[in-house]
């Protein structure tokens, strides 16, 4: 008994946290899979299962993306990482990460060797022409989520004080400078977020 | 057997070299891709490379890995693929890694709390005019203006599922094209 005891205790350990990699790995395996367009367009799925399931919450999230913006690699494989190795450690981060590049590998793969002209296909542009602009709409709203937690009013959480409006409205004003600054003036995305560490050391 | 182990370790590192100097995303990859694998290593032409990437573009997954996994698929296979896409991979892993306790530490610190609140605004601009870029390339028809709406609307507000309303484009996609409303457009491309 006192062997099987912990024996059987250990197997059920074993199988949650086998359960618990297999729901990350496939997680992680969805966003890379309908990741289409770019890094821009993993931002909704990540966002959307962040908040799901609660690995980090939208403040997190808006700094995950300026610590992607300012460290090498694609903020996917950044972000697949940081939750892997926050929920689950070292080999959490391993799964999240496989999961997240398994499907280019599998269809560039499945191109590369078997399809020829795969862009000139009809078909594929014509489910490109539908991706496209939806996913810049989604893309809205995985702005609309870091709004809430910047330039936003959240009236449920702000219903007390005066002053806090007043701080929205100042985040609003150096959101208007920003965005001009953003696409007036063409430097790395890099230089633009180390001056806006110091503005907010400044300014809040 | 030895030769296609150097190639593979050769994928390996030139890719962790091009994934640790690209810094912000996929595009700034394209320089580095050029010089490494076009012009030090011969492995593709520069229309092979822009081929690459407008494939990266439009099959699902990061532009950065599809371009890697495509150079190294057709430089060695299926192992040529893993080996790129595991060096594309190898800094963001070790950055993050070493960060994530740094992240957890300090972003209780004021200063950092206070250089974060900026940062966000800022993460909010840039994302902004990047979407707005995208938007002037893609949204043509009016259909592109109603299909954005529409992702924009079930997604924000009606709180459906990205994956759902990605499927649902794809598919809207193929019944307008083949509505013929594009047909115009195309006509326009072939002259």
């Amino acid at each position: 008994m006192l062997l099987f005891n912990p024996l059987e205790k250990d197997k059920k350990e074993r199988g949650r946290i086998l359960t618990n990699f297999l729901h990350l790995f496939f997680t992680f395996f969805k966003v890379g899979l309908f990741t289409i367009g770019g890094g821009l367009a993993a931002l909704p799925l990540l966002q959307n299962y962040s908040e799901r399931y609660g690995w980090v919450d939208e403040k997190m999230f808006a700094d995950m993306i300026a610590i992607s913006e300012s460290t090498p690699g694609p903020i996917g494989i950044n972000m697949a990482t940081y939750v892997g190795l926050s929920q689950y450690g070292f080999i959490g981060s391993i799964v999240a990460t496989t999961g997240m590049v398994l499907p280019s590998l599998l269809i560039i793969y499945l191109i590369a060797n078997f399809l020829k002209g795969f862009n000139e296909q009809p078909i594929v542009q014509g489910v490109l022409q539908g991706i496209r602009p939806v996913v810049i709409g989604i893309i809205g709203s995985a702005l609309i989520a870091i709004s809430k937690v910047t330039i936003i009013k959240m009236p449920t959480l702000y219903a007390k004080g005066q002053w806090l409006d007043f701080f929205e409205w100042k985040s609003l004003i150096i959101f208007g400078v920003f965005i001009i600054a953003v696409m007036k003036m063409k430097i790395h995305p890099i230089f633009f977020i180390v001056g806006a560490g110091v503005v907010g050391i400044i300014l809040f | 057997m030895k030769v296609i182990d150097r190639s593979l370790i050769q994928l390996y590192f030139t890719f962790l070299r091009i994934g640790l100097f690209t810094i912000g995303g996929g595009y700034a990859m394209l320089p580095l891709i050029q010089k490494e694998v076009v012009e030090k290593y011969g492995w593709a032409t520069d229309e092979e490379v822009i081929n690459y990437y407008a494939i990266g573009q439009s099959t699902p997954g990061i532009i950065a890995v599809n371009t890697a996994t495509f150079i190294g698929v057709k430089q060695g296979g299926f192992l040529g693929g893993v080996a790129a896409t595991l060096g594309m991979v190898t800094p963001s892993w070790i950055i993050i890694s070493l960060l994530a306790h740094f992240i957890d530490a300090f972003r209780e610190n004021p200063y950092v709390e206070k250089a974060f609140m900026g940062i966000r605004i800022m993460v909010l601009a840039l994302i902004l005019s990047a979407v707005i870029k995208m938007g002037q390339k893609v949204l043509k028809h009016i259909s592109d203006y109603f299909l954005m709406i529409l992702g924009l609307i079930l997604v924000a507000f009606l709180d459906i599922t990205p994956v759902y309303v990605i499927l649902m484009g794809a598919i809207l996609g193929v019944i307008i094209q083949s509505l013929g409303k594009r047909q115009e457009r195309e006509g326009k491309n072939l002259d």
